[in-house]
């Protein structure tokens, strides 16, 4: 295989979990025949007849489906058209699936695909990033991959795990990024990785902002051979703050990095975790860069400075190796 | 603990009536025991009863085979939940905070359920349960055991105001599920009266709306309740899809056992809607032949000692001890954030 692309990674996850357990079963707007908004479920109701449904408009309604499924033994995948939408099904979610194991001790092993994050032109409707608001709610997985490797892989592990997983993939990244296999280093949901080892500051971020973070870290080394390590955390919640800190307890500086909006949020649970189990490991304080704090702006040129680059995090890079 | 007499079991004719009365009226015994023990401060949070509504909650129910069908009781199905097989002990261990109950105290009253089984715990959010039990048909569908199997769910008439009543119900016709979905219309959601609820002339009317079969019965008048129900849950084994059933009654208690419901109008109370479905339910037996006042009077005792016992075990039962507690989330310990 050469020139795996991010929504192959996806589209190949869904075929091979399928393909595994006749459990497996995708709900969602538009992903039979037409194969979804983008083409994750290409070719999938005429491979596995019955068990590729198109919903009709009712994101509620769609999670309640997945829902009861799950708690009847199947396990569905619910593709959200956009992140942005799953605010209708809000209540299913934090209310039924999240409780339901611990209220009942019958899990709920449901996958919901949230297609999150900004593209150009794209605006406030489609274009959210949700992990964080599930990420707060006891008894929800989120898992935020960044690359086509973890998109597999953590596809295959979030249809695996008896907890229901709120699965946020990056539309950004679905045709951008290549790969030349599915290989990867398949570590578990729950531990973070290490993208680019370092040792002046830590970048600690997720999802498209890793490769972001890596742009920037590039320039710093081109500019003055600043090594800048790169943590990706891989899912959010759990979060895996041993990896944060041994990192930070290396660099002595962090930034916490997220596409998301700046009021609390991933970036403030990470500072927030750091600061109280490794204060003394601090050589600066830690610093967040995140969206601006508006809706999402259409217009790329808007959109382009509402959302952290890799010249805004690199400046962020030089104030904090600067203190 | 199977707290339905033998001789009711057989599925006769004459013995269904006669076990969606005993459920009826074993449904009524524990709620007035559980109002009793709410006023004397013995239990923590809210009562809700199902007052007025027993006959067309144990109507639905008993029509229903655990381990087969499922079913969503709501908050006013206590009867249902007898009728389905529900122990009492599940009901008095939750109300008493049992650690032994199904839900550990971890939920309370009538957010209980026993989803392995068949029977889900509800949450609050009204018509949540809707898709829910779509979901579980879909699930029986995908396993190749849909044939001949129906899901339940009771909802108020408040309910049929919420969005997720419309997308559960549209949902379900959409899928041409067996759904039986019944709106115990009550006349009140909380203290909102029918007319601040709705503005449509009679709710089944939305059947036609959603493409569904709709059937209106007087929820107060129990055989009708039962006939209705057979022919809708009939239906939706022969495969005609969702069935809708508005039963109209009034809720004979407040919200919860915290509410005198003073706000319900005297004249509807004083109506037809107002009649207590166990009294009809009684009147019917006797004239019909279904049974003696004596066997209803020993019923009576029976369901006054069975409630008797089951309090009485949950009273002396321990409560959730914050240090045993797993404080889990989550199934699988290693998603579990430890602070």
């Amino acid at each position: 295989m050469s020139d795996v692309t991010y929504i192959d990674a996806i589209h190949a996850a869904l075929d091979e979990a399928m393909e595994r357990d006749p459990d497996v079963f995708l709900y969602g707007q538009d992903i039979g025949k037409f194969g979804g908004a983008f083409k994750a479920t290409k070719g999938l109701q005429e491979k596995y007849p019955g068990r590729v449904l198109d919903a009709p408009i009712s994101e509620d309604a769609m999670a309640g489906v997945a829902i009861g499924a799950a708690i009847e033994g199947a396990r569905p995948v619910l593709e959200m058209q956009f992140a942005d939408f799953s605010s209708v099904a809000f209540n299913q979610i934090i209310n039924q699936a999240a409780t339901h194991y611990y209220r009942t001790g019958v899990p709920v092993p449901l996958t919901m695909r949230l297609p999150s994050g900004g593209t150009p032109g794209s605006g406030p409707f489609h274009s959210q990033s949700m992990e964080a608001i599930y990420s707060h709610y006891p008894g929800l997985v989120v898992v935020t991959p960044a690359t086509v490797a973890d998109a597999h892989s953590m596809l295959l592990d979030s249809i695996a795990m008896d907890d229901p997983v709120i699965y946020c993939e990056h539309k950004f990244l679905y045709r951008w990024l290549k790969s030349e296999d599915l290989s990867g280093d398949r570590l578990p949901i729950g531990k973070a990785r290490i993208t680019r080892p370092g040792k002046h500051a830590t970048v600690v971020t997720y999802s498209a902002m890793v490769h972001e973070a890596v742009r920037a870290a590039e320039m710093l080394y081109k500019d003055g051979g600043w090594e800048i390590e790169v943590v990706d955390l891989r899912s959010v919640k759990p979060l895996d703050t041993d990896t944060v800190i041994a990192s930070v307890a290396r660099t002595g500086r962090l930034l916490a990095l997220g596409e998301a909006f700046p009021w609390g949020g991933v970036t403030a649970e990470v500072v927030s975790r750091v600061c109280a189990d490794g204060f003394h490991l601090l050589d600066a304080p830690p610093v967040r860069l995140n969206s601006k704090d508006t809706p999402i702006p259409y217009h790329p040129k808007l959109w382009s400075s509402h959302r952290p680059t890799p010249e805004s995090i690199a400046e962020e890079l030089r104030k904090l190796l600067d203190y | 603990m199977d707290d339905t007499p033998k001789d009711l079991d057989q599925s006769s004719e004459r013995n269904h009536v006669r076990r969606v009365f005993h459920a009826m009226l074993t449904a009524r015994v524990l709620e007035n025991k559980l109002g009793s023990l709410y006023k004397a401060g013995k239990i923590v949070g809210g009562v809700y009863l199902g007052k007025g509504q027993e006959a067309v909650s144990a109507s639905m129910a008993a029509c229903l085979e655990k381990g087969r069908d499922v079913y969503a009781p709501l908050i006013r199905d206590q009867a249902g939940r007898t009728a389905f097989g529900e122990e009492i002990l599940d009901c008095t261990r939750t109300y008493l905070g049992s650690v032994k109950g199904p839900m550990r105290g971890r939920d309370g009253n009538i957010h209980r359920g026993r989803p392995a089984e068949g029977m889900l715990a509800m949450i609050s959010h009204l018509g949540a349960a809707i898709p829910v039990i779509a979901g579980m048909l879909i699930a029986k569908r995908l396993k190749g055991e849909l044939d001949g199997v129906v899901g339940a769910t009771c909802v108020g008439d408040g309910c049929t105001s919420t969005g997720a009543f419309h997308e559960g119900l549209n949902t379900a016709a959409v899928e041409k599920l067996p759904l039986i979905l019944t709106v115990a219309n009550n006349q009140y959601a909380y203290s909102t009266p029918n007319d601040r609820q709705f503005a449509c002339h009679d709710l089944v009317d939305k059947a036609v709306g959603y493409g569904v079969r709709g059937h209106s019965v007087d929820g107060t008048d129990m055989l009708a309740c039962i006939k209705v129900m057979q022919e809708a849950v009939a239906r939706a084994r022969e495969g005609d899809g969702p069935q809708l059933v508005v039963a109209s009654m009034l809720r004979l208690t407040g919200h919860g056992e915290h509410d005198d419901g003073s706000y319900v109008d005297a004249a509807l109370k004083s109506s037809g809607l107002g009649r207590d479905s166990i009294e009809v339910g009684i009147k019917q037996l006797i004239e019909g032949g279904f049974a003696t006042v004596e066997e209803i009077e020993q019923w009576q005792q029976e369901a006054a000692d069975q409630v008797q016992q089951a309090v009485a075990i949950a009273q002396k039962e321990d409560g959730p001890d914050p240090y045993k507690d797993d404080w889990m989330a989550y199934s699988n310990p290693g998603m579990q954030m430890q602070r």
